[in-house]
């Protein structure tokens, strides 16, 4: 019998907030380790989760540049900080004297896969907002501009680019299900879609399965935080642009963001952080709002919208403004009360 | 000449962490130790200039470990500065998201950071090490898998309350956004049903009634004697605590500081105070005080109400990004054990006032507010009023102040929000990791961590152990220390 070959991972954090490891260890069915453990990847070094004492950290990392041992999925969580003024000395590794952006960009020249865990690290993510100060790049872009840590032209061993396991945290199932077919050597770039995300989660919108989709037929928009109507009108939800399968896989076995009662704010975007306006607020031009699905016609758009809205059926609106169903559907049946 | 150690990177904690030793000529002990938070990303100067409400988006990405903590802190800062009480739905839900987060903190804090040190080889030849290394070896550990599975299922009041954790939104100044339906609060009771049974099966080997209920140490110490070693993970940590002394290591100042948390109708579940010259004293936010002498940040000391946060990454003597927070010039603990021990909770009390604050007593009382908190989240859910309205509008002055107090899992977190036309003029924030691991302040006193591995000996591997058990048992966060 021919042993399975065993997968050498190893994970670095930088310029984020841990938040990724922590959706990791929500993963279900099977949690973390077993998932790991059944696609025969191998844990050299995680910071939170590892047994190694720190002192086998110089090790590891000696034994990858020397060819040693084979790196072969690289995991970096957190946007590589690239500041003051280019050193990376806001972020030295703890114990050696060099910067974390060295450490990345030394290693990703021996991975076999490189993944970006996360937005920040991805597109440098919240960090990057309000104007960079300090000056955080994503490993293969900056926002939507490529380039990044590494360099548009950087590909890994595998003659892969950088994978984008984007989002603001990263759906746990997005990370293990990637790292999973590349066990099963199943994930090639044809499974990157144009901003180098897994294509599995970015070929559905946020606004998929959202829940709220009869308000939003309509038009029937919630105006504050708690009313059951659609949030995109008022509220900021960018579910409709959002490239992500949230209401279809969702979160925490239950949730997604419209779910809970708030905005979706496109966290699997490059440049979401710096989205142009308060993020629970859409900006509207002359009371439409700008920011419309991205595929469609505005004029189609403004038009399907006015009929609809004069459309809508009695319940259908006082229900969008409150907090409670004011009237079910058997009860709007038996009034008959929709609006002629 | 001394010589000095690095321990970093130090894993099995949240960020980046190093600690740096400095021995005696014969090197036999600590002369001091210096800590350092070595990533620095400025998250306060993103929100000059921002909208108000921005906060609930920015703030909790501070940090993905405390990230409720985060939000709760920065809508109670907003519902101070516009003057708006929260919705009684809101306040329940809150707290029951903000309890469920420090459960689930607690949980992975036992399981993955702290437990894997007793399987290290300086232990190899104890008595018990087969059996602690079969259950706690890190990622293979027998026990790891059953916590991930009973800690994700539990998350799943997550998924339904705050849509998805880390990161939600849901928080408001008003309330929440979430509205609960009864057949919601019935599920979330079934979650809970099925929480406390693993915690009674696996982590204590006892109902969650007599654990919360353990008055004294002359009780705990009957209830360990009462229960075999392999009885439960609560027993063994027990056993190896008396076995290693865990009471001896890790004393700080013994100062205390908490916040009140868990606001319900006109009071909180925690009070909050501080616990100074062997008193427990009423909190004055205005004695906190933030020193930069050892932080490469300019300045030298700011009131968090008028604070700066401005990268110098060449001063003198600096050696970490983390600033140095006094309350009334003293070095506090905060954490699971201070909000204990001010709220007069006898347990606490006892345990402190016998031993004084170390690792053994920070565990325990973690372990009991484990039990005690997953009591209260029911009681939270039960209290939830279907048909009463979650969240209250508000409305936004053009100026002012606010200050949200709240704590995380490792302890008291406080935002401080200037507002003026409109906008966020000056956001700063003081977490708890800043406190426990803060840098020397303008008179050269070390932080609470500091003082607890200075003095020790460090020749056995033993003692080298003993170190790690005493950095992990404040729970320090990183990403919140500095952030």
């Amino acid at each position: 019998m021919i042993m399975p070959k065993q997968l050498n991972l190893l994970w670095l954090q930088s310029g984020g907030c841990g938040g990724c490891t922590m959706s990791l260890l929500n993963a279900e069915q099977p949690n973390v380790f077993d998932a790991f453990k059944n696609s025969h990847i191998n844990l050299l070094w995680h910071a939170s989760l590892s047994a190694n004492p720190s002192n086998d950290f110089a090790q590891i990392i000696d034994d990858i540049r020397s060819n040693k041992v084979q790196l072969d999925i690289l995991c970096v969580e957190g946007a590589a900080v690239t500041g003051p003024d280019g050193t990376g000395g806001f972020h030295m590794v703890s114990g050696m004297d060099i910067p974390m952006m060295t450490l990345i960009d030394q290693l990703a020249q021996k991975s076999l896969y490189t993944l970006a865990i996360g937005s920040c690290t991805a597109y440098g993510g919240m960090t990057r907002s309000n104007k960079n100060q300090t000056d955080v790049k994503g490993l293969q872009y900056v926002a939507e501009q490529k380039g990044g840590l590494l360099g548009s032209d950087y590909v890994s061993k595998s003659n892969m680019p950088v994978i984008n396991i984007a989002g603001c945290p990263a759906h746990p199932e997005w990370i293990l299900h990637t790292i999973q077919a590349i066990a099963l050597e199943r994930f090639d770039e044809n499974e990157l879609d144009t901003v180098q995300r897994p294509k599995f989660y970015t070929e559905h919108l946020a606004h998929h399965a959202c829940p709220k989709n009869e308000y939003y037929e309509y038009k029937a928009s919630a105006a504050t935080p708690g009313q059951a109507g659609c949030l995109m009108e008022n509220l900021g939800c960018k579910a409709t642009q959002a490239a992500a399968d949230c209401n279809i896989r969702l979160w925490n076995g239950h949730g997604s963001c419209p779910k809970a009662g708030y905005a979706c704010i496109n966290c699997t975007a490059p440049g979401f952080e710096e989205p142009g306006h308060a993020f629970s607020e859409t900006p509207k031009l002359a009371g439409i709002p700008i920011g419309l699905p991205t595929d469609m016609p505005k004029a189609w758009f403004i038009a399907l919208s006015s009929l609809s809205k004069a459309a809508t059926p009695e319940r259908i609106k006082t229900n969008a403004r409150s907090e409670t169903i004011k009237i079910s559907p058997d009860m709007a049946k038996n009034k008959g009360n929709a609006k002629k | 000449m001394t010589r000095k150690i690095s321990l970093g990177p130090l894993n099995r904690v949240e960020g980046d962490l190093d600690i740096q030793l400095s021995l005696d000529e014969n090197e036999h002990f600590i002369k001091e130790a210096q800590v350092k938070s070595t990533l620095y990303r400025g998250f306060e100067n993103l929100l000059t200039g921002k909208a108000v409400m921005d906060a609930l988006a920015i703030t909790p990405r501070v940090c993905g470990i405390c990230s409720i903590s985060q939000s709760v802190a920065a809508a109670k800062a907003i519902a101070d500065f516009a003057k708006t009480p929260m919705a009684e739905n809101g306040q329940k839900v809150t707290n029951i998201l903000l309890a469920s987060e420090m459960v689930a903190d607690i949980l992975t804090h036992f399981y993955l950071f702290f437990m894997p040190d007793f399987t290290q080889p300086a232990y190899s030849k104890k008595a018990w090490s087969d059996e602690v290394n079969s259950s706690f070896t890190a990622v293979s550990g027998k026990q790891h898998g059953l916590m991930l599975k009973a800690r994700a299922e539990f998350l799943h009041i997550m998924g339904i309350l705050a849509g998805k954790w880390p990161h939600s939104m849901v928080f408001q100044p008003g309330g929440v956004s979430k509205t609960v339906s009864l057949s919601e609060q019935i599920k979330l009771l079934g979650i809970m049903a099925n929480f406390k049974s693993y915690l009674e099966q696996v982590v204590f080997g006892d109902k969650l009634e007599n654990i919360a209920n353990l008055q004294n140490q002359t009780e705990l110490e009957n209830w360990q004697h009462r229960h075999s070693f392999s009885h439960s993970d609560f027993s063994m940590f027990l056993g190896i605590s008396n076995d290693l002394s865990l009471s001896e290591f890790g004393a700080s100042s013994g100062q205390l500081l908490a916040f009140p948390a868990f606001e319900q109708d006109n009071n909180n579940y925690y009070r909050g105070g501080v616990f100074l010259d062997n008193q427990i004293q009423a909190l004055a936010t205005s004695n906190i005080v933030e020193h930069h002498d050892f932080a490469k940040l300019y300045g030298d000391k700011f009131s968090p109400v008028s604070g700066l946060t401005q990268p110098d990454i060449n001063k003198k003597d600096a050696y970490t990004w983390c600033k140095a927070p006094r309350y009334d010039n003293k070095v506090m603990e905060t954490g699971s054990l201070a909000r204990q021990f001010i709220n007069g909770e006898s347990l606490a009390l006892s345990l402190v006032n016998s031993t004084g604050t170390n690792i053994h007593n920070r565990m325990i009382l973690r372990l009991v507010e484990l039990a005690k908190l997953t009591l209260q989240i029911e009681n939270w859910i039960k209290d939830i009023e279907p048909k009463n309205t979650f969240c209250h509008q508000i409305k936004m002055p053009k100026e002012g102040q606010g200050i949200g107090l709240s704590e995380a899992a490792r302890g008291s977190l406080g935002h401080w929000l200037t507002v003026e036309n409109g906008k966020i003029s000056n956001y700063q924030l003081v977490a708890p990791t800043s406190w426990n691991f803060s840098p020397r302040d303008n008179q050269g006193i070390p932080g609470a961590l500091e003082q607890s591995l200075a003095k020790l000996p460090y020749q056995s591997e033993q003692d080298k152990q003993m170190l790690q058990h005493i950095i992990r048992s404040f729970d320090p966060c990183m990403l919140c220390t500095v952030h």
